[in-house]
């Protein structure tokens, strides 16, 4: 599609959907949103690149093969729930750093859930992006 | 004349090849295992037990768990000295071939095996290694794997083995939930609980089909000589010594539990009877050396398993004694047979003649495992067939045909050693056999200490008598019992049998070409056999495949989907009048005006759906029925599942979208007809799910799940987006599943999407 209005709102929009992503999926913990939705807003950004662009421009946007990138997703989903070992408990326990504050009144907390949410996220991303990559190749 | 000779397995070469380190070593691990069984001999004959392992599966009472007692004592020890031998010789006889490493690595995982399957002190250990011999001799009787016979035995021998393994380890499992335990030890003390629990017959016939399978028993007897287009070192360890015995394990292991009832005892002495005296016909039939040692080898294992089906402790005192005296002679009679092959290329007794002149030490080895097999004194196999005598007539049952069938089936033995012994050593030399070689020592030193061994008890019987026989007798019986071996007993009715059998044996080798032809013309006309009838068995089984594929796996989408969504409308429709939910009285709720315009998309989305004409308007027709859904999805308070749908939807728009141009134009003349009838099974798909769904509302929610969650969300979780907590913490293993399913689903889409490229592209 070989639109200019598509192809100038496209570049002002994939970087607002791709934030919102990010958004998305750092809220999830407390509200709606979440690594899987955060990954499928992520991936439509660059569905409408290339739809814009084409794909071969898509593809470059992304810089790395979309399957690799799904491969990294799980990978580091596994590591986190891997972390739960060096407390002891079971595989995919969530394990919880209080940063500032004390548990009762809040305060900032990292955990290993949020590393498994960004594996699912990028796991989520590359898959679909395969497919649709795949897809698109001239056959 | 070696290197100038291919031998039967085909391969030639004599360049130094990988892996020859581990033939020059291999020999050391069975040999340590020997030395350390050997050291605790006088703790086994002093009625000692050892029992050692740890818990596996806490839960179910698994654990992994060895057992030594005077049984698995015994086999261990055949298990490990005969493989030092056999390492020994197949160190010579595989020197050249080009994939060693992959042959001791079979090797060595079939050794561990069998060791475990005898060591093992708990059911489910036992049936593991169980499963480990039949892999691994499926392994190596497949090891010249160009050979298409090679691969079709390997084959049989696995499918038949592991048809008696799924019935032993059901029989097994049974086994345990009745004698209340894995632990061996615990079942060995529960034999009459088990003999008087309703399901000891189940428990019995599936047993022993596993151990018949495995130990070649009539009717599964026809893999074991096909096996024999193993290499020869594999046919002398797995086919004499070890793999086959492994059933004959299992009955002396059960015997304590399972024997003393007559099912026990009319079954073992049947089969095996019927097993041995089948195998001596079929024995006397052939030529080629091997394969006559294999039958011989049948003869061996079923009257072993005639033996064991008597609790007589005269019988079973042959059956141990005939075991260790079998593992020597047949072990060095294969090697032997190994090495003729080896020299002159042949092992048809129709082509080889007067070896004897220049094979001075193998002649010397195969006359004395020959003799040993045919029960001539002073050898061992004299003392194994008295006592087989003596057994067959304390025989309670059927002593008369147990003698008989013993006396034949020896007679045959005799006769079989005079043909592998007698006749390619000094037979008159044919012409075209070209001069021959002795063998070099690695081939023919184990077979003449085999053999040697075989006389050495002879001689000296209370060498294994104290220390073998005994002990494993005890175990099986359940008393301690005392047995005396010795080669002359006075002049009685075994010695009189004995008799019998050498007059008969030598009549039938003298005879044996006329035994031949008169045999050639009964085989010809038996009906068929089994190895025939297994091959239209697996075509069966292999058109049936084919046919339901064929209706079930057409390829057509469209069908699979009719397939699916009428069987779960019947299954639905069913569960709703079965469970009386069905009609329904449901009150309409009032809907206000967003909920309306709702519904309405769904709903003109899904007629849309129905009767568009193209393709892509039905596409987008279902994308606004999901928008619809995703709406309600919304009003319900469920964002979370909303924003999943919207997303899903439109992503999905765009991957329809792209596939549609690839996909191939079904029924291009006729555009409407399957219209009426897919949306009416989709429709009524859709109200049986409606109505279910109501049905499972109806019934109030049982809901701890639900409030644990909402109780525990914020405190253990730190989050108060209970979906997204599920997801990423309570239930994360699922997820981390999840997103595998995803990755692998979209590798593999694009694998198949690839191939079809290419397949375009050409």
């Amino acid at each position: 599609m070989n639109s200019l209005i598509l192809q100038t709102a496209t570049r002002v929009l994939v970087a607002l959907i791709l934030v919102f992503s990010i958004y998305m999926l750092l809220r999830g913990h407390n509200y709606p949103g979440g690594g899987f939705i955060a990954g499928l807003i992520a991936a439509s950004a660059f569905v409408l690149f290339a739809m814009a662009w084409g794909m071969e421009a898509a593809q470059s946007a992304l810089k790395i093969p979309p399957s690799n990138l799904a491969a990294f997703g799980v990978f580091i989903a596994a590591i986190s729930g891997m972390l739960a070992l060096f407390s002891g408990e079971a595989p995919f326990s969530g394990q919880w750093l209080q940063v500032t504050g004390d548990k009762n009144s809040g305060g900032l907390t990292l955990s290993n859930v949020l590393i498994f949410d960004i594996g699912v996220y990028l796991a989520v991303l590359g898959a679909v992006l395969t497919l649709i990559f795949a897809l698109e190749e001239p056959g | 004349m070696m290197g100038a000779v291919s031998d039967r397995e085909g391969r030639v070469s004599e360049q130094a090849t990988p892996g020859r380190w581990i033939s020059l070593i291999s020999p050391i691990a069975p040999a340590i295992v020997t030395i350390i069984l050997m050291a605790h001999m006088p703790d086994i004959s002093a009625g000692k037990e050892f029992s050692f392992g740890v818990t596996w599966v806490a839960a179910l009472g698994i654990s992994l768990r060895f057992y030594i007692d005077g049984l698995s004592f015994l086999f261990a020890l055949l298990i490990s000295g005969i493989g030092v031998f056999v390492a020994i010789y197949a160190a010579a006889y595989m020197r050249g071939d080009p994939d060693l490493r992959r042959f001791y690595g079979y090797l060595y995982l079939f050794m561990v095996g069998m060791l475990g399957l005898v060591l093992a002190g708990d059911l489910i250990t036992l049936f593991v290694f169980w499963e480990i011999t039949t892999i691994s001799s499926y392994l190596l009787i497949s090891y010249n794997n160009t050979s298409a016979i090679a691969r079709r035995s390997a084959l049989q021998a696995l499918l038949i083995t592991t048809l008696g393994g799924l019935c032993l380890l059901v029989g097994l499992l049974l086994l345990a939930s009745v004698a209340g335990s894995f632990d061996l030890l615990q079942i060995l003390a529960a034999g009459k609980t088990v003999r008087a629990n309703p399901l000891y017959l189940p428990i019995l016939i599936l047993i022993l089909i596993g151990a018949f399978c495995k130990s070649a028993q009539l009717p599964f007897h026809f893999w074991l000589p096909n096996a024999m287009a193993a290499p020869t070192p594999v046919s002398a360890y797995l086919h004499s010594a070890t793999m086959v015995k492994a059933g004959i394990y299992l009955l002396a292991r059960m015997h304590p539990v399972l024997a003393h009832t007559e099912y026990w005892e009319w079954i073992l002495t049947c089969t095996g009877a019927a097993t041995a005296a089948v195998a001596a016909l079929a024995a006397l039939r052939q030529t080629d050396l091997k394969l006559a040692l294999a039958y011989t080898t049948l003869i061996a294992l079923g009257t072993l398993t005639m033996f064991l089906g008597s609790d007589a402790s005269a019988a079973v005192a042959a059956a141990i004694t005939f075991l260790i005296v079998h593992s020597f002679y047949k072990a060095a009679l294969f090697m032997v047979v190994g090495i003729i092959d080896k020299q002159t290329g042949t092992r048809s007794l129709n082509k080889l003649g007067g070896l004897g002149h220049s094979m001075h030490i193998t002649v010397i080895a195969a006359s004395a495992a020959a003799l040993s097999m045919g029960g001539f004194p002073p050898f061992l196999g004299f003392i194994g067939k008295e006592l087989k005598y003596e057994g067959a007539l304390a025989v309670a049952s059927e002593p008369a045909l147990v003698a008989t069938v013993a006396v034949f089936v020896n007679a045959v033995t005799v006769t079989v050693s005079g043909m592998v012994a007698i006749k390619p050593f000094w037979k008159k030399k044919p012409q075209h056999l070209p001069s021959v070689q002795e063998a070099p020592i690695g081939l023919w030193i184990s077979p003449l200490i085999l053999s040697g061994l075989g006389l050495t008890f002879g001689l000296a019987p209370d060498l294994i008598g104290g220390g073998l026989v005994e002990p494993a007798l005890s175990v099986i019986l359940g008393i301690p019992e005392t047995i005396k071996l010795k080669l002359w007993h006075g002049i009685n009715i075994p010695l009189l049998m004995s008799i019998l059998t050498f007059v008969l044996g030598v009549i039938m080798y003298l005879g044996l070409r006329h035994m031949r032809a008169w045999l050639a013309w009964d085989f010809r006309h038996a009906p068929t056999n089994a190895d025939e009838i297994w091959d239209k068995c697996l075509d069966l089984l292999k058109a049936f495949a084919a046919l339901q594929t064929r209706i079930l796996q057409n390829g057509i989408m469209r069908r699979y989907l009719t397939v699916i969504f009428t069987t779960v409308s019947l299954v639905l429709a069913y569960a709703l009048i079965r469970g009386g939910q069905f009609p329904l009285e449901y009150a309409w709720p009032r809907l206000n005006l967003k909920e309306w315009a709702a519904l309405l998309l769904t709903v003109g989305g899904a007629y849309m759906a129905g009767s568009a004409r193209k393709p892509l308007i039905a596409i987008c027709a279902l994308g606004a029925l999901g928008v619809g859904v995703a709406l309600i999805y919304l009003f319900l308070g469920a964002p979370d599942v909303a924003i999943t749908q919207l997303l899903v939807e439109t992503l999905y728009l765009v991957l329809v979208a792209a596939i549609l141009p690839r996909l191939p134009v079904f029924n291009p003349g006729r555009k409407v007809i399957f219209r009426p009838r897919d949306a009416t099974l989709g429709a009524i798909l859709g109200l049986l799910v409606t109505f279910s769904l109501l049905a499972v509302l109806q019934t109030p929610l049982d809901s701890p799940t639900t409030e644990f969650f909402e109780k525990t969300s914020v405190p253990e979780a730190h989050g108060r987006n209970i979906v997204n907590v599920i997801l990423v913490d309570f239930r994360a293993l699922d997820t981390f599943g999840e997103i595998i399913v995803v990755f692998t689903a979209a590798v593999a889409a694009v694998t198949l999407l690839g191939h079809q490229l290419r397949r375009g592209k050409q």
